[in-house]
């Protein structure tokens, strides 16, 4: 294999296959951003493993020119974490939904996240089952209506982001699909981080849940509606620039201000400081509409060690000190006794 | 020195198997013993030494320990009763004995429970320090055996052991309740005493286990020393006698004794050298499975992955993913686990990929006894899944024998590209057994050969060899293999998705036939004792071999016409069987279920069979399957 490495275009990593989803959704974007990505970051189609469960965004594998495992339902960190734990050389991608990852693969995200393997979880959230017909999900707000629950539902939604820094991630990011400028970078991104990367992105359901995002993805709306964060940087937002959020005074909490109202000038605009997980989990749970969506890597707080780094370095201590692998030795350790 | 209290007048005792008298030594062909006490006793320590120290002497043996599912129950209840059963002899010993000739009752609840066991004239030894009005409440005693006729029928020696164990370690400045716990080791003394056992072995063992507490490994010590001492004196003044058991005739080699749970773990690691890859263990605590996890977490310098997963669903998806990626990927469990993985073994046999799932089995349904021992996981284990989803399924039928099958699963798993059960039960990984060392070095290698970049042009995932019927193994890292594989059915083709109706017949046929055509690459099978043909076949799976093997091996003494056909391979089974059993006139199958694979053999060869059951969480006894084979025959011998 001397065949010198030529650089890859997004195109490369797209398959001979079909694409099924609905026409005009939210998935052919985020398909397109990580095709654009891979080929941004140079990855070894041979290196890379694209692992999904069931649902339509788990379909996602088949239509990347790696390797993939279309697995079974919520399971997908489970099988990632064997395939990096054999493999840690490996490039692991993993695809799920709000249902796949929140409701009946919550326990392995949950998992995945804490023991910070290396991997990249792209979690696509949609507040709806599209596959199985449009039921009311896990990220769905009080009051949806769906073929299960024909009144509203009447359970409170899990916040994705809350839920990943919760359980111990170490990168969380959100972005939107169609944001065709941001998502790779934030992708990149996820990629770069050593350890397990969240990214929630909000994806349009086209048949089930058409537009549940529309007041902050929608144009017109979004300047005001989206706050995109960058670390060092002021969280300044709005279509003229001048809205920004503050830290109340003696409440830990946030507001939004306006800068040149009521004395407020930028130097009291919040810095964003990704390594902060306190300031990560209030912006995580600012409520939209009276708060901005706040996107782009929200949280980034390395830890020492990936999980499969640990389990091997782990193995190679014990190796280098017992020198020896032998079988035999071990069978024969304790008490034996010859039988002429 | 007290002197034990002998009951009827009996000076000595006399057990009744004595075959001869061989100078000062009653000489014994084999003997059953059970500790029995509460869980916090050490009755299992106890027993296990007494088996090192017995198998040490050259004896066969074969044990059972049989303890609570509370880990420390209240202390004198009869729930909380915990027993370690060893049969030793010097002939060839497969079970751990119909009936123990000696009782060890630590406690009035350890006798109330055991005492139904004992044979006839069988010797109890009791702790009567131990029998007081509140332990008799809680066992559950309204007057006290040890003065009633309770014990009429049986040899009894009557010892205030706690007074005693607290006398012998007194100058060790324990607390009363450490000291108290040295009893066990007391016992052991006199009881390594009355079968002429070394304490040698035992007392390195201490003084290796209590390391860092010199005190209580000498306390121990001077116990263990002083029960021995007290057989001693107590047999100068003809009040107790000393038995001799030889040595057994077994084949030559080096021995030592063995698990289930032991032989499983070594066997996986030789069968992953046998296969070229590394293992990935991916498992989830459950009883009796978790031996298994705690050897293989222990033998890291063979480079085992092993991974405790958050349950046992993610156990056996990351050992199927660890397989994706070029690993031997096994998980194991017990039956309720072995469910949860159910819909993940699907995608298993769908993707085709290699994977050993171990099932260490316990009485069920649901928790059941978890504990207690049964083998109702076959219907589990060949069907328990959505779908037609063939599972190679094999099942050990010893502690060592799980060394043998687990290479086994491992080199089908590897050359047909499929899941492979194998089945032990919660008997077979506890007890201890004499095993021979293999010879590893004559262990045939089967070494796995992953499709190569050079194998790229035409390559899709599902192309099979025509032999086997397995698909190539192309792992992610290689270049020019890429692809996608899912539990959506595939095309025959090209692997790619496929809902054409003729080509899902078409691949869950060739599903099954590869699943089916390994019955040309196992052994076929044999008789284990008797002849090809007769009047009536025994047929056992599993750990009921020992029980079986030896009725039928009366019967035959005593002239019936009967045959043990013992089955390691429940699917696919052997190619000869369906017209080995067609030459029996009867065929019953003994199961510790309500009847499985009997109903298996009856659907595959429309024979007969019938069933003999035993669910109570015990296994068989000898006499159990030899009365079956007596009533079946009748005067026909």
């Amino acid at each position: 294999m001397n065949k010198p490495v030529t650089k890859l275009s997004p195109k490369d990593f797209a398959t001979d296959q079909e694409v099924r989803w609905c026409p005009g959704c939210g998935d052919y974007a985020i398909l397109k951003a990580v095709q654009k990505t891979l080929a941004d970051i140079e990855a070894r189609p041979e290196n890379t493993v694209f692992v999904s469960g069931i649902g339509c965004s788990s379909r996602f594998p088949y239509y990347m020119a790696t390797y993939g495992f279309h697995t079974i339902h919520g399971r997908a960190p489970a099988f990632a974490t064997g395939i990096k734990l054999a493999n840690p050389n490996l490039d692991v991608w993993l695809v799920t939904g709000d249902g796949d990852g929140l409701s009946i693969g919550g326990n392995h995200l949950l998992h995945v996240l804490r023991r910070n393997v290396d991997l990249q979880v792209l979690l696509f959230n949609n507040e709806i089952y599209g596959l199985t017909k449009g039921q009311y999900s896990p990220t769905s707000h009080i009051g949806t209506r769906s073929p299960s629950t024909p009144y509203g539902s009447v359970d409170a939604p899990v916040s994705p982001c809350a839920f990943a820094l919760g359980a111990g991630a170490r990168f969380i990011a959100r972005g939107i699909d169609t944001g065709q400028k941001q998502l790779p970078g934030i992708l990149a991104r996820a990629h770069a981080h050593k350890g397990a990367s969240f990214v929630e992105i909000f994806q349009n359901c086209i048949v089930y849940n058409d537009g549940v995002f529309n007041d902050f993805t929608e144009k017109a709306a979004a300047a005001d509606a989206q706050l995109h964060v960058e670390h060092g940087k002021p969280m300044i937002f709005g279509k003229d620039g001048n809205k920004g959020l503050r830290l109340k005074q003696d409440r830990f909490e946030i507001e939004v201000v306006t800068i040149g109202e009521n004395g407020v000038t930028e130097d009291d605009i919040l810095v964003h400081d990704e390594t902060n997980a306190a300031l990560a989990h209030l912006l995580f749970t600012l409520p939209h509409p009276a708060f901005p969506v706040v996107l782009g890597v929200i949280y980034c707080n390395p830890a020492p060690a990936s999980y499969e780094s640990a389990v091997h370095a782990q193995i190679d201590a014990v190796k280098a000190e017992r020198r020896t692998a032998d079988l035999k030795a071990v069978l024969k350790k304790g008490r034996t006794w010859e039988v002429r | 020195m007290t002197i034990p209290q002998v009951s009827e007048g009996q000076a000595v005792m006399n057990l009744e198997k004595a075959v001869r008298h061989d100078g000062e030594m009653g000489a014994l062909e084999s003997v059953v013993i059970r500790f029995a006490g509460d869980s916090g006793d050490g009755m299992q320590l106890t027993g296990s030494q007494f088996t090192v120290a017995t198998a040490l002497e050259g004896s066969d043996l074969a044990t059972f320990p049989d303890f609570p599912a509370e880990i420390r129950a209240p202390a004198g209840t009869t729930f909380g009763v915990s027993a370690y059963q060893i049969n030793f002899g010097s002939s060839r010993v497969l079970t751990a004995g119909d009936a123990p000739d000696v009782l060890v009752a630590m406690n009035p609840a350890a006798l109330k429970v055991n005492l139904g066991d004992l044979r006839e004239s069988g010797m109890v030894v009791v702790d009567t320090g131990a029998f007081t009005d509140k332990n008799l409440k809680k066992a559950g005693y309204d007057s006290n055996p040890l003065e009633d006729d309770t014990l009429a029928k049986y040899q009894t020696l009557e010892l205030n052991l706690s007074q005693l164990t607290l006398e012998s370690v007194k100058d060790f400045g324990l607390s009363q309740k450490e000291a108290l716990r040295c009893k066990n080791m007391w016992t052991l003394g006199l009881m390594l005493w009355m079968f002429d056992r070394k304490r040698q072995p035992i007392i390195e063992w201490l003084e290796t286990k209590f390391a860092s507490r010199p005190e209580i490994a000498k306390a121990n010590i001077a116990a263990l020393n002083a029960g021995h001492a007290y057989g001693e004196t107590a047999e100068l003044s003809g009040a107790l006698k000393r038995y001799s058991i030889g040595k057994a005739e077994l084949e030559p080699g080096i021995y030592r004794t063995v698990t289930g749970g032991q032989a499983v773990a070594w066997g996986l690691v030789a069968g992953a050298q046998l296969a070229g890859l590394q293992l990935f263990f991916g498992s989830y605590p459950i009883t009796p499975a978790s031996p298994v996890l705690h050897h293989l977490s222990g033998m890291k310098e063979f480079g085992v992955i092993t991974f405790q997963a958050e349950d046992e669903i993610a156990a056996v998806c990351a050992a199927i993913g660890a397989s994706y990626a070029g690993a031997l990927g096994v998980t194991s469990s017990s039956g309720p686990g072995v469910a949860l993985k159910g819909e993940a073994l699907g995608l298993a046999v769908s993707t085709e990929l290699p994977l050993v799932v171990i099932n260490t089995q316990r009485a069920g349904p649901s928790t059941g006894l978890p504990t207690k021992t049964e083998q109702s996981d076959l219907y589990q284990a060949l069907f328990g899944r959505n779908g037609d989803a063939p599972i190679p399924v094999l099942a050990a039928a010893t502690p060592a024998d799980c060394f043998d099958l687990a290479i086994e699963a491992v080199r089908i798993a590897t050359k047909y590209m499929t899941p492979v059960i194998l089945l032990t039960d919660g008997y077979i990984a506890n007890a201890a057994e004499p095993w021979r060392l293999p010879d590893l070095d004559s262990l045939e290698a089967f070494p796995v050969k992953f499709t190569t970049p050079e194998e790229a042009e035409g390559f899709y995932p599902f192309r099979r060899d025509e032999k086997t019927l397995a698909r190539n193994w192309a792992v992610p890292g290689t270049p020019g293999l890429m692809h996608r594989i899912g539990g959506i059915e595939k095309s025959y083709d090209t692997g790619h998705i496929s809902y054409d109706p003729a080509n899902h017949q078409r691949m869950t046929e060739v599903r099954r036939d590869k699943i089916l055509g390994i019955a040309n690459d196992i052994p076929l099978q044999t008789v284990s004792t008797g002849e090809e043909k007769g009047k009536l076949a025994i047929v056992g799976w599993g750990s009921t071999y020992g029980a079986i093997q030896q009725a039928v091996r009366k019967a035959r003494v005593e002239g019936y016409d009967v045959s043990h056909i013992h089955l390691r391979h429940l699917w696919p089974l052997p190619r000869n069987l369906g017209e080995l059993l067609s030459g029996f006139e009867q065929v019953i199958v003994p199961e510790m279920n309500t009847g499985q694979l009997v109903n298996l053999l009856r659907a595959q060869y429309l024979i007969p069979a019938e069933p003999v059951n035993k669910i109570s969480g015990q296994p068989f006894k000898i006499a159990e399957i030899l009365d079956v084979i007596r009533a079946r025959l009748g005067g026909a011998q």
